[in-house]
């Protein structure tokens, strides 16, 4: 159910304020994507207006192709919620829904979309998805507990399982691990290994060595210069990123001499 | 080592013994004080306000010298400012306590299981010249019931509404703009006005002299809407975006976002600004007068006749004056108390809610 993404030519902005310049890139279904820059070069802003999410901020708007499938999702006509049930997403600070249980938070997707389901049924999708985010045996005996309750990185996997719950082509992650210690950090990364065989998976991460152990390719962002627009500066396999760049500023950036 | 040693005992030593004035010190003042106030009015020949402003003073400097002298000037401010800020909270309580103990002494004794069952039909002084029985607050309990359910009827939904508009869809557009500011206005609008106006439309719908209770209910719910909307507002602005977000990402359209996140998630905090706008409004004396009329029967249809209120009941058995004066005051007492009793209780149902409702951790 995997899909490719391909992005061409898009310029994203927040009012008139143009935020990211000039996109292109192939972002492979059924492999790890990662996205690598410094603070406030647009990574993130690229990641949300994969699923439209960029446009839930008043102002902000994208121009250029971004085509999954052979869909533009920014063609005329295009339901932005038809896209987000397709695409999912998981953020930076775990947040489940405080006022849901974790069975509840788990069926969110399902259950807030009003649809319909055999309690067999929701009870599978609940344990497929917490068994697919690693979270199945810790919290097995307290379904009905508030998903508000659980450590930091039990939080976002509850939050991953959440996102595949409703079954999206796409799982897109906006730097995952930023909040978490390094032993729930591994956990992810883990499970973003086992998912990689059913779904596309694009990660925004600051941690270098993240994106050398768990991608297959490599987006290299950066501003132009101070106040001039981010944009896409190299991207490339990640082995092939980490070892022999393209661009000098990448290299620059990967060995620590700026950024 | 050896010398790490050497520096220590090189340093000065920084003591951090000071002397301290003994625990029961402000009891002590404060004894004091009260004596010295007592003499002063004794020799004076004053009362009992002059015994607490010369015993407040007496404590306040006595205090402050005595720790200035032993602990220090850090302390000495330390016990200055805090007298100061206990005196205050004193001085906020007076009030509050006053009246609540005026309320119960006063009102306690007429309150029976008569002057909740009977009305004041045909009452006249002590009881019913036909039946006998005593003159009681029904007709008042029910109007303000009635009166007060209807306007939270018409106001708690638009208010929520309107606050879910400004909140999620109008976000710092003119129309909101102009909105938030006619709600702070009308937030400050006095009560009487609210009442002409509910008196005016109806009076031009339905002819002059009409009175009824739903008229005091739209007086009424012109005075809940602008503390609903504000109340739901804030608790709406403090849902945090990244559940509207998350609840996005898993394409869930706006609108159940809103109806499923959003207000669950705010619910607490609504139906305790709901509940203290009811309070609010519950003991409104001059719209009623208006609008919901005086009368002595009791009448459980507010679109049609005169209701009485328990804030109207009130003013009338106190104003009324004449041969009964003393059985009407001892009844509008009652009823006062009656009255306190339902806001107070109003508010404990309102921090009540808030804590149900307040999303839970379960640790």
């Amino acid at each position: 159910m995997a899909k490719s993404i391909d992005v061409s030519d898009v310029n994203i902005y927040y009012g008139d304020f143009l935020a990211v310049e000039g996109v292109n890139m192939s972002i492979r279904a059924r492999a790890v994507t990662a996205f690598i820059g410094p603070s406030g070069c647009g990574k993130s802003t690229v990641l949300r207006s994969l699923n439209r999410m960029h446009e839930v901020i008043p102002g902000a708007r994208v121009e250029g192709k971004i085509v999954v499938d052979g869909h533009d999702l920014y063609g005329a006509g295009v339901d932005p919620v038809a896209v987000r049930r397709q695409i999912g997403m998981v953020f930076q600070r775990p947040n489940p829904f405080p006022t849901m249980s974790i069975y509840d938070n788990v069926l969110a997707g399902n259950k807030l979309n009003s649809k319909r389901m055999k309690r067999s049924e929701a009870d599978d999708i609940v344990e497929k998805s917490l068994r697919g985010a690693n979270l199945w045996n810790e919290v097995k005996d307290r379904l009905g507990k508030p998903g508000m309750g659980l450590s930091g990185g039990q939080q976002q996997r509850l939050c991953i399982a959440r996102a595949i719950a409703v079954e999206p082509e796409v799982l897109l992650m906006d730097e995952p691990c930023s909040a978490l210690d390094p032993i729930s950090t591994a956990a992810i990364e883990d499970l973003i290994h086992e998912l990689k065989s059913d779904y596309t998976i694009v990660i925004v991460t600051h941690n270098m060595q993240q994106a050398a152990r768990v991608s297959d390719e490599t987006g290299f962002f950066n501003l132009k210069a101070t106040g001039e627009p981010g944009r896409l500066v190299e991207f490339n396999p990640t082995t092939k990123m980490f070892a022999n760049p393209d661009d000098p500023a990448t290299e620059a950036y990967i060995s620590g001499r700026f950024g | 080592m050896s010398d790490t040693l050497q520096k220590t005992e090189q340093r000065p030593s920084v003591p951090l013994r000071t002397p301290q004035l003994p625990r029961i010190a402000p009891l002590l003042v404060a004894v004091i004080a009260l004596a010295v106030g007592g003499l002063v009015t004794v020799v004076a020949g004053s009362g009992l306000v002059a015994l607490s402003v010369v015993a407040w003073l007496v404590f306040v400097i006595g205090l402050s010298v005595w720790a200035l002298a032993v602990e220090g000037r850090r302390k000495a401010t330390d016990r200055l400012i805090t007298s100061l800020v206990w005196s205050t909270f004193v001085i906020a309580m007076v009030p509050l306590v006053a009246v609540t103990w005026e309320v119960i002494s006063k009102g306690h004794a007429a309150l029976s299981a008569d002057f909740f069952t009977n009305d004041m039909v045909g009452v006249l002084g002590e009881t019913n010249r036909l039946t006998g029985d005593p003159g009681g607050i029904k007709h008042a309990l029910v109007g303000t019931l009635m009166i007060t359910a209807t306007a939270t009827l018409i106001s708690v939904p638009v208010g929520v509404m309107a606050a879910i508009y400004l909140v999620e869809y109008g976000k710092k557009n003119r129309l909101s703009r102009v909105l938030t500011f006619l709600v702070d206005v009308m937030t400050g609008i006095p009560s009487i006005v609210a009442g002409l106006f509910a008196f005016s439309l109806l009076t031009l719908m339905f002819g002059p002299a009409y009175r009824s209770g739903f008229g005091g209910s739209l007086a009424l719910s012109v005075l809940m809407m602008p503390i609903v909307v504000r109340a739901t507002e804030e608790m709406l602005k403090l849902v945090p975006d990244e559940l509207r977000e998350a609840s996005y990402a898993l394409g869930v359209p706006k609108w159940r976002t809103i109806v499923k996140v959003v207000l669950p998630t705010a619910f607490g905090g609504i139906a305790t600004g709901v509940t203290l706008a009811i309070a609010r409004v519950a003991g409104e004396t001059a719209p009623l007068l208006i609008i919901a009329g005086s009368t002595t029967v009791t009448n459980w249809n507010v679109f049609s006749d005169r209701m009485m209120t328990l804030p109207v009941f009130i003013y009338s058995s106190v104003t009324q004056g004449g041969k009964y004066a003393a059985i009407q005051e001892e009844r509008a007492w009652g009823a006062a108390l009656v009255l306190v009793v339902i806001v107070m209780t109003l508010n404990l149902i309102a921090r009540l809610l808030g804590k149900i409702f307040s999303p839970k951790t379960g640790r």
